[in-house]
């Protein structure tokens, strides 16, 4: 079961090898061992998961069963789950238990899914190393004195450490990808509003989009066949025909038009990294692909783009954390405005807050046009850079993160340095496209490095099978992190 | 020094959708504290706003109402400012690009026509309450009205009286019931005005410094505000003071505004666009639909009485005051009608004076009757008016039956708690019937009465030759009361008249 991926545990289950109670209770024993040791998870609740399991059991027993039921999934804990605690990384949500399912969790559900509890995360998604949380940083299971990269770092270090299956995560401005891409698994995050953001706790609503973190591109498809779909509550989700994404897994790859832009290999990311994606495209070269030079002139706007309209989004997402109707509020107040004050003050972490200040500061009276506005109109150049690209190529491709794993500590006294580890992500979220980071192999230190896959809009099945006829051909994606395999850490 | 007033009226009025703008909860007024607040309206973590259609399609409907122009674009945007009873931190409100542009609307001040014009209505959702008794010290907060869809309706700063301003806001309140997008309950806040209220010299053209009233719930409130701000104003300014910017709250208990807020203390409310809500997109057809659905309005209507049923003005007016009053009378009007009449030859001056008088004044002896709780249908009241012409019972009859009717509404009302009808229209001719109500119309049998009251009231009749007219009219209330007030009045007039001369 160790190495089962998700497909592989939906078999097993389907030919009666084992059934969801025994799976579930499989991973919780994984949880309960090495969990303390890696920090993925904020809660777990081996009861709830195993009565879950048990009328998963029960389903396929009365021959309903579907594709994922039975099979146990984490969940970041930024999805809304009833019954569970719901806290966002953030001392605010702290004591929120939630009353209802986010539109994902009810997918989830009705697929028969396990929940097998909620991973840690930057603190409402801000960050890109899981050290914003406010229940400690995650650490990377290749290196413990690493980040797993963030804001879904939880989600990603427990895939990769086989704690879970397969994950769900979000990603605002590479929160899926550049985690996946530092703990050597495979995330997407599909075309903006594919995925319903009901029940997901925003940080920048026109960016934010839930999506699936595993160990194969196939193991996304099966995940993305029940995360995305049309949801009336989220006046956002698009309205489109329900499709089977791992439907082109098997077609060849002759032909493919693989856009490499110029801007992604420049200065700037290491050169372990650059080797490791270069190798990739001589892989996919080899595949049948086609190299096309390509360019995204505005994309080296995009990081400044980004930290102005995130925190302009986040500035006022957030203002709902108030101590007034649920969540942490200070034991000690005089008066209303003091009550506001000490709430927030003592309720968000330094990123959050430093996060809401500038986001306050873009929109306020006088600073809007120049900023909020202009970077609107900057948004939508880089968007226009990625339509052009995409008339010459079918995918482009590039390093996911710039950097593999760094120390934790490394870059947390830095937000400029930290914002920066999301340079290769941001515009893909700018433009809400379809991005997803795939492991394409390690550096000398044998760490990880990701490889990023762009795809236009609502190609995710195309993009799923670029993935998985490359993981055909290599092996980068079945490799352990070392120490996984034993139970005891 | 004499003082020109200039006044800007800001309405918000509520809208009737039976759910909220954002969220699927109820509006309904009056419920447990919180029992009509949902996930969205409390704004849990991660819920998201779904506009209301409902909404969208009252919006449209004032929009066409006014002559305005109707966005086919518009973008909803937060108004991000902290406060107990605003849950998200934000209300979701329009700014930039309302959906409802321009228009104007003409009112009646005295006997001359103003015409108001409007800058913009924009849609937004209205925040909870404040609760500041009866928590031990603490404030409770009502969620039950956050997420209530609100049109707030701005016009230009064109008014210049308190009474303009009450004129405008009793044609709009007038309007918004008509077109049946706010029940306009005042008291429930369904319709409440903020007034921006300045003076200057009069002859000058340059805007004095303006103060916001805030939170008229009535109109007398409203007239009171004003009348005291502006006086408040014109006494800072001659003694050489300077009017503030600010806010300002109306005491009706002292009968005076106060400052809420000065513009140094004023939020910056950090707008921009709703990222939760796509661009509200209006589409051809829904417009055509709202188009084809518009009753016909307040002026049209006016225009109609007058050149096709040839009323005065003053008559056209008063019918057309309320949707509900107008349409009574039209159903009046079609059923006064005899055998064989068509619309066009209706007694309409008939029909509109005893829907202007006697309806009118049963009306106003019920407080807090609504608009349209007639006690007696159209239907039976165009009966009795068609019996009066045909001259089956005479006009003193029909109005006794009326209020006979009408009494009996009330208190059929009272007693089951809803409103029903007193009386129906086929009761109008049991009773003729049944209780001989039919007017005499018989000449000789009038004839003989009168001869018996001219010999019984000797002294009138020497009065009367004597040149004193009112003893004619004491006499023919002889003859009335002798036929138990059923004699055609005219055919007594007539005689007596005869018979005196002779």
């Amino acid at each position: 079961m160790l190495h089962a991926t998700l497909k592989q545990l939906s078999d097993g289950l389907t030919s009666g090898k084992f059934s969801s109670v025994e799976v579930t209770q499989y991973f919780i024993k994984r949880i309960n061992d090495l969990n303390k040791s890696l920090n993925c998870f904020i809660s777990v609740d081996a009861e709830r998961s195993l009565a879950q399991a048990r009328a998963a059991d029960a389903l396929r027993a009365a021959g309903n069963a579907q594709r994922l039921t039975g099979v146990p999934l984490a969940q970041k804990d930024i999805f809304c789950a009833r019954g569970w605690l719901t806290t966002c990384g953030s001392k605010m949500l702290s004591n929120f238990v939630s009353p209802y399912d986010a539109h994902v969790i009810e997918r989830f559900n009705a697929a028969g899914a396990v929940n097998l509890g909620k991973t840690n995360m930057d603190e409402f998604a801000m960050g890109s190393s899981n050290e914003t949380s406010f229940y400690g940083p995650v650490r990377n299971p290749w290196d413990r004195e690493r980040v797993p990269g963030g804001s879904s770092g939880g989600s990603a270090a427990a895939v990769a450490a086989r704690l879970a299956p397969a994950a769900t995560g979000t990603d605002t401005g590479g929160s899926i990808r550049q985690p996946a891409a530092l703990t050597g698994i495979c995330g997407l995050k599909p075309t903006y509003g594919l995925v319903s953001r009901y029940g997901m706790i925003a940080f920048a609503s026109s960016l934010d989009q839930g999506g699936p973190m595993a160990r194969t591109a196939e193991d996304l498809g099966l995940m993305l066949n029940v995360m995305a779909g049309f949801d009336t509550r989220d006046s956002t989700s698009l309205q489109r025909d329900t499709e089977d994404y791992n439907r082109d897994l098997t077609k060849p790859l002759a032909g493919l038009r693989v856009g490499l832009p110029k801007e992604f290999f420049a200065a700037g990311a290491s050169a372990d990294v650059i080797k490791a994606v270069e190798g990739a495209v001589a892989e996919y070269r080899k595949l049948g692909g086609e190299i096309v030079d390509v360019s995204l002139p505005n994309m080296a706007l995009s990081v400044p783009v980004y930290y102005v309209l995130a925190p302009a989004e986040a500035s006022s997402n957030l203002s709902r954390f108030d101590g007034v109707r649920y969540g942490y509020r200070t034991s000690d107040y005089g008066n209303l405005a003091e009550m506001y004050e000490k709430t927030r003050a003592e309720g968000f972490g330094a990123e959050v807050k430093r996060r809401i200040l500038i986001g306050a500061y873009v929109l306020s009276h006088g600073y809007y046009d120049a900023y909020y506005i202009r970077a609107q109109k900057l948004r939508r150049l880089i968007a226009q850079d990625f339509v052009e690209a995409f008339k010459t190529c079918d995918v482009i491709m590039g390093p996911t993160s710039p950097s593999t794993a760094f120390k934790i500590g490394e870059k947390s006294g830095d937000p400029v340095q930290m914002y920066l580890s999301d340079i290769y992500t941001i515009a893909v979220n700018l433009a809400g496209l379809p991005g997803m980071s795939i492991p394409c192999g390690f550096d000398s230190g044998g760490l990880p490095v990701g490889l990023q896959i762009i795809g236009n809009y609502f190609s995710e099945a195309r993009m799923l099978n670029v993935a998985h006829q490359y993981q055909l051909a290599t092996d980068w994606h079945v490799k352990m992190p070392p120490g996984c395999e034993a139970f005891k850490s | 020094m004499k003082w020109e007033v200039v006044i800007g009226l800001e309405t918000h009025a509520q809208l009737s959708t039976a759910s909220k703008i954002f969220s699927g909860a109820s509006t309904a007024f009056g419920a447990e504290p919180n029992t009509q607040a949902c996930a969205v309206d409390l704004a849990l973590p991660g819920v998201l706003p779904v506009l209301n259609k409902g909404a969208v399609e009252r919006a449209i409907r004032f929009g066409l109402a006014v002559g305005a122009k109707i966005n086919r674009r518009s973008i909803f945007a937060r108004k991000n400012y902290f406060y107990p009873d605003l849950p998200k931190g934000y209300q979701i409100s329009q700014y930039e690009l309302p959906i409802v542009e321009g228009g104007s609307m003409t009112v009646l001040v005295g006997d001359t026509e103003k015409t108001v014009r409007l800058t913009r209505a924009h849609l937004e959702e209205d925040a909870g309450k404040s609760l500041h008794e009866d928590h031990h010290g603490a404030t409770g907060i009502d969620l039950n009205r956050a997420g209530t869809p609100l049109l707030e309706i701005v016009t230009e700063p064109d008014m210049r009286s308190s009474a303009e301003a009450v004129a405008y806001a009793k044609a709009l309140h007038a309007l918004v019931r008509w077109i049946d997008i706010c029940d306009g309950n005042m008291q429930e806040g369904s319709f409440r005005c903020d007034a921006n209220v300045s003076v200057r010299p009069a002859g000058t053209d340059k805007l004095g410094t303006r103060c916001e009233i805030k939170n008229l719930n009535s109109f007398r409130f409203l007239e009171k505000a004003i009348e005291y701000e502006v006086r408040r104003q014109i006494e800072v300014i001659e003694d050489g003071g300077k009017i503030v910017q600010e806010t300002r709250l109306y005491d009706p208990d002292k009968d005076e505004t106060r400052s809420m807020r000065s513009k140094e203390d004023a939020h910056d409310y950090r707008y921009f666009p709703d990222p939760d809500l796509l661009p509200l997109e209006i589409s051809e057809k829904l417009l055509t639909e709202v188009e084809e659905n518009l009753p016909e309005l307040p002026q049209q209507k006016k225009k109609r009485f007058v050149e096709n049923y040839r009323l005065s003005l003053t008559e056209a007016r008063l019918l057309t005051s309320s949707y509900n009053i107008a349409g009574y009378f039209e159903g009046v009007a079609k059923t006064s009608l005899m055998d064989g009449e068509s619309l066009g030859s209706a007694d309409f001056k008939l029909c509109a004076s005893w829907v202007i008088n006697d309806i009118a004044a049963k009306m106003n002896e019920e407080e807090n009757l609504p608009p349209w709780a007639f006690r007696v249908s159209s239907e039976t009241v165009g009966h009795i008016i068609r019996r009066v012409r045909e001259g089956i019972i005479n006009a003193k009859t029909g109005k006794e039956l009326l209020v006979r009717f009408w009494d009996e509404g009330q208190r059929k009302s009272a007693q089951s708690g809803g409103y029903i009808h007193g009386g129906y229209l086929q009761q109008v001719d049991e009773l003729i019937r049944d209780e001989g109500l039919s007017q005499v119309s018989d000449g000789s049998a009038i004839e003989k009465i009168v001869d018996d009251v001219i010999q019984a009231n000797a002294q009138q009749v020497a009065d009367f030759r004597a040149g004193k007219e009112k003893a004619f009219n004491s006499l023919v209330g002889q003859v009335m009361k002798a036929t138990k007030g059923k004699a055609n009045p005219q055919q007594v007039n007539d005689i007596l008249k005869r018979k005196l001369a002779e």
